[in-house]
């Protein structure tokens, strides 16, 4: 270097710097606003607090019990998976339509796999898992190489997907006694464990885990890092060399497989195989993403917001029917959170410059 | 005197007839390219004549209809830009090509991160973050741009000049061989632009070719060995700076005048 210049271009002297008076202004907004910025689990994460604090006051020990608190978890577990999944989808700007069909015929996939053809368990869950994967796939590369709107791609086969399974499955289902009878893994994730008060399902376990596994992988690989900057801006995460496609194909695939697994849990949970169960996993999934904090323009937000979203849901079910209300005002104050989120979301986009 | 030239020193960088259309539009039309050893290769030519389409062609983001490419001699077929940055020919792109949302030592490593060593690296793909900071921050500090405090901040937060610095650092960092700059002090004030002119002497004395397309004639006639005047899709003329005028350079752009003389490939 030439020259030791103390003005060199990247620093910006205060004085030197015209339009500052938004940032003397508002010092305390905007310092609230960078750290969100930077810890974007941090709303999700303190509504959660916030909302379990309030209904524990209002509903005392019936709600503030670890039998109760740890209800609220076996209830999310389903859509809480889900949830890391189209948090995956939609960090690349991308979504997900179609998660539930894909949960739904996994389930049934391994199912039908043990009870109509006789095939080993282990083998009828495999087959299941691959299915989802390869559900995934197929909207990974109708989004990365034909180049179609994930919105458009997911409509359209979350509708072929969902009329698949019930054209399979024959709309049959496969009783629970049956299942814990001959093929009792399917309901693996069904199954119960206490510590003191607090009940546990395998589920529950799972979508923790699942939720740490991810939030490794974003955080500490370059595959995640990757995923951040294909859902920022994807023409310069191409020219700075990565593999966009890849990436895309790779997300959504994955999203599958999680699907799949939330398939196996949802087994697990209603006890038998339905052709017909989970249809709003989809909306909700979206749903506790969004309150979670992740942005639906993509490369913004964090896989533990999702899982804080996915409980906040849950808090709000199960402390509102236990307060005795009519259950459309747990809708009603989840369509207010979704749009306050969006709202939080865009206010901090605008640190941005 | 060009091709003379040529005849006693191997290009670094050349082309030969490449042709792209899109459509019925004709961008490059049997174009040639030559960049030689340690130069700067201004870039000029009118809106739409080309010139981003032929840096395309050059840095792997486009392939051509046909026509070859060749790198220190050897024919070259980039199909995306991650093998022509292999090969050691990095691009700073008009836009930048930075991840707003990822951190400066993220940026900078984008595409071809550094993992831990070890069995965490290789099995668990955990990223080598401490490193990769220590790196850039070096990098930065060894071209000027340490002025930056926080090496983990994200890239939204820094202004046009720094970004512009993060951009060409990266590039400098990694291009062995040649470096191209689109447009690298057009979103610049006065003062940024000194300091990406002098980025580009400092990357220039290390060896490292540069190509600089820019509108900004002062810019390219301050820094360019020679200009490649672009014209209709194709290599016009290329000129000495020293030995012609801005409004000449201006002129032959334009069409307002015809290069003449044995002077001209």
């Amino acid at each position: 270097m030439t020259s030791g210049d103390q003005d060199s271009f990247a620093v910006e002297h205060p004085d030197d710097t015209v339009a500052s008076f938004e940032e003397e202004g508002n010092h305390f907004a905007n310092q609230v606003r960078n750290w969100l910025h930077q810890t974007p689990a941090a709303v999700p994460l303190i509504v959660l607090v916030i909302s379990t604090i309030v209904f524990g006051l209002v509903l005392g020990a019936k709600f503030f019990s670890p039998f109760a608190l740890t209800l609220i978890l076996q209830q999310v577990a389903i859509v809480g998976i889900v949830a890391l999944a189209q948090s995956l989808v939609i960090l690349t700007a991308g979504i997900d339509l179609s998660v539930g069909a894909i949960m739904v015929f996994s389930s049934v996939i391994m199912g039908q796999f043990t009870f109509r053809y006789g095939l080993p368990v282990e083998v009828s869950v495999f087959c299941g898992l691959f299915a989802g994967t390869l559900m995934g796939a197929i909207n990974g590369i109708l989004v990365a190489i034909v180049r179609l709107p994930p919105f458009i791609v997911t409509l359209g086969t979350w509708q072929i997907f969902l009329a698949a399974n019930f054209l399979y499955s024959e709309n049959e289902t496969i009783r629970g006694s049956d299942i814990a009878d001959q093929a009792p893994l399917l309901q693996f994730f069904g199954e119960k464990f206490k510590i003191g008060g607090a009940v546990f399902t395998y589920g529950v376990v799972l979508m923790l885990l699942l939720a740490v596994v991810l939030a490794y992988m974003l955080r500490f690989t370059a595959w995640g890092r990757h995923v951040y900057a294909v859902g920022d801006d994807p023409d310069a995460a191409e020219l700075s060399g990565v593999r966009t496609k890849r990436v895309l194909i790779s997300v959504y695939a994955l999203s599958g497989l999680i699907c799949a697994v939330a398939g196996w849990v949802l087994i697990g949970r209603i006890g038998s195989v339905s052709p017909t169960s989970g249809q709003l996993a989809n909306i909700e999934a979206i749903t506790a993403v969004v309150i979670g904090g992740i942005s639906l323009f993509g490369g913004r937000g964090s896989i533990l917001g999702s899982l804080c979203g996915a409980l906040i849901v849950g808090v709000f079910s199960l402390g509102l029917r236990m307060v005795g209300t009519d259950p459309q005002w747990t809708y009603l104050l989840i369509g207010l959170l979704i749009i306050l989120a969006v709202g939080i979301d865009q206010w901090i986009r605008k640190v941005a410059v | 005197m060009d091709q003379k030239g040529g005849s006693l020193m191997t290009p670094i960088l050349s082309a030969r007839q490449i042709t792209k259309k899109f459509g019925r539009v004709v961008a490059l039309d049997n174009c040639d390219f030559d960049l030689m050893p340690g130069e700067v290769l201004g870039v000029i030519g009118d809106n739409g004549a080309g010139k981003s389409t032929l840096i395309k062609a050059l840095s792997g983001a486009l392939r051509p209809d046909h026509g070859e490419v060749r790198l220190e001699g050897e024919l070259v077929q980039f199909h995306e830009p991650l093998e022509a940055r292999r090969a050691g020919i990095e691009t700073v792109y008009q836009n930048l090509a930075l991840s707003p949302a990822l951190s400066i030592a993220d940026n900078m490593f984008l595409g071809r991160e550094i993992r831990k060593p070890g069995p965490l690296g290789s099995v668990f793909r955990f990223l080598d973050r401490s490193e990769m900071e220590a790196q850039s921050r070096a990098l930065l500090t060894e071209l000027g741009l340490l002025t930056i405090q926080n090496i983990g901040q994200t890239v939204e937060t820094l202004s046009g000049g720094q970004r512009q610095g993060i951009a060409v650092a990266r590039a400098a960092a990694f291009g062995s061989k040649v470096i191209i700059m689109d447009e690298p002090t057009a979103a610049l004030g006065v003062k940024e632009s000194r300091r990406v002119l002098e980025l580009i002497r400092d990357v220039q004395s290390k060896g490292i070719s540069i190509v600089l397309i820019s509108h900004n004639m002062p810019h390219v006639f301050e820094v360019a060995s020679r200009i490649h005047i672009h014209r209709l899709g194709k290599r016009l003329c290329i000129i000495d700076p020293k030995k012609y005028e801005m409004s000449d350079a201006v002129a032959f752009m334009t069409g307002a005048k015809s290069p003449e003389g044995p002077d001209f490939a």
